[in-house]
């Protein structure tokens, strides 16, 4: 069963013109976000999109843009607190329920 | 390298000679010691501090042509990994994660292109094997760039499956991925151990509530009795517990959406148990005031959820709370500003 998180609120982008088709950004996806038809790379899911990274991170063409970050409340909140970007407050000992 | 003396644990089997020294052999059974441990941390205990030493260690017997693969120094993860590998000869490269799983630690960069970079040099991974191929959990490409990794180090990192139960099988088929290995599933039995941190969460804030309450109570703005425990613990329950556990059954997207309906329900329950339709135990002020209170309560510790699931996005978890956040604080003032006055005229 796939549950679906709010629509319409990604910032996942792809320049078509930079794809060379290698694929990598579909092996690292977890959401099967995107599909290669033809020799590009295009998005076809992209409300199950979850701003990881992956696979921007991961592009060696810079095709691929997303504001990521943690979808964690808590981290939001704590990073508000502490005028920071939200992170994980995990590693700092803090007891919120993220990862 | 992980240095034997100093790091004898029980869970190293032996050690076996390399060109670069001594590596530890770790078992691929996990005994009642790991078991505790996995559910303590699950508990909130000692779970800052679960760690591995980072390093090289070996499955098995492996050789230079054993494949490597790379995973955090978070011992629930090690363990999860190093279960699946019997009767396997792999290397295990262990990055500092700093005791985090490998997602967590790949969103912070901890599990990343540097620290990946740097320990391939101290472990000096490239005489102990021949080949110059590293798999890396799929989970943590979000903190590594394999181009990157290419170009300053010479190996080729390759995403295996998202889950180490897929390793066999994916390394038995010459590294290739099934789209199921690749897909991130977050089932009932995954939300269920994610539970009892969140409970845990929760447990601090709900001591200051009680201490605040037992205040008024002793200054004459009370009283607060079983009722106003049992339906705060209820909605802590709803919030931290049942609403993880119902997630994709229950209506709606947002998660503070799903906590509030679930603690909607609750809180008329709360007001049926104590006599709802007919003549209520207590004034309506105060049952109005449990509608107003409880909902927001299930709501605010259901949207902390989000940060435990494996679907939500930053983009989505800003929009959600935008609204949320704002509704949930009215509500809950709101509330508790009418419990109070029915308190201070009802006494």
């Amino acid at each position: 069963m796939k549950t679906k998180y709010l629509k319409n609120v990604v910032t996942l982008q792809l320049q078509e013109e930079k794809c060379t088709g290698c694929g990598i950004c579909i092996e690292v996806c977890p959401h099967n976000v995107l599909a290669l038809t033809g020799n590009k790379v295009r998005i076809i899911d992209k409300d199950s999109c979850m701003e990881c990274g992956a696979c921007a991170k991961n592009c060696a063409f810079g095709a691929i843009g997303v504001r990521s970050g943690v979808g964690c409340a808590a981290a939001i909140i704590i990073g508000k607190m502490l005028g920071t970007e939200p992170s994980c407050g995990c590693s700092d000992g803090g007891s919120s329920g993220c990862c | 390298m992980v240095d034997l003396e100093k790091n004898r644990k029980y869970w190293i089997a032996g050690e076996i000679e390399t060109p670069v020294g001594k590596v530890a052999q770790v078992s691929t059974r996990l005994v009642s010691g790991d078991l505790l441990g996995s559910w303590k941390a699950r508990w909130g205990i000692n779970r800052m501090n679960y760690t591995v030493s980072p390093g090289l260690y070996a499955v098995g017997t492996p050789d230079q042509n054993s494949p490597v693969l790379v995973t955090a120094n978070y011992k629930l993860t090690f363990d999860a990994l190093r279960k699946e590998l019997s009767d396997l000869a792999a290397w295990i490269l262990v990055l500092d994660t700093k005791g985090i799983n490998v997602w967590c630690a790949a969103g912070k960069g901890t599990f990343g292109t540097e620290e990946l970079l740097v320990r391939l040099g101290k472990e000096k991974l490239a005489q102990v094997v021949s080949h110059r191929t590293l798999i890396l959990p799929q989970l943590g490409a979000p903190g590594v760039s394999a181009h990157m990794v290419m170009q300053y180090s010479g190996f080729r990192v390759v995403y295996g499956p998202v889950r180490a139960g897929d390793i066999k099988e994916y390394i038995q088929a010459g590294l290739q991925k099934t789209p199921k290995m690749r897909a991130v599933i977050f089932n009932t039995y995954d939300r269920l151990v994610l539970t009892p941190i969140e409970l845990v969460a929760a447990v601090r804030p709900s001591l200051m509530i009680f201490g605040l309450l037992f205040i008024l109570n002793s200054v004459g703005i009370g009283p607060f009795g079983i009722v106003d425990l049992y339906a705060y613990i209820g909605a802590v329950l709803v919030g931290c517990f049942l609403t993880p556990l119902l997630l994709p059954w229950i209506p709606g997207r947002a998660f503070a959406w799903k906590g509030y309906l679930l603690g909607f329900i609750w809180a008329v329950l709360v007001n049926t148990l104590n006599g709802w339709p007919g003549e209520l135990t207590y004034s309506w002020l105060r049952s109005i005031g449990y509608l107003l209170v409880l909902p927001p309560t299930a709501a605010f510790l259901a949207m902390n959820f989000t940060g435990a699931s494996t679907y939500t996005s930053l983009s989505g978890v800003l929009k959600e709370m935008r609204i949320a956040v704002p509704a949930i604080v009215v509500s809950i003032v709101s509330g508790v500003v009418l419990i109070l006055v029915n308190n201070l005229i009802g006494s």
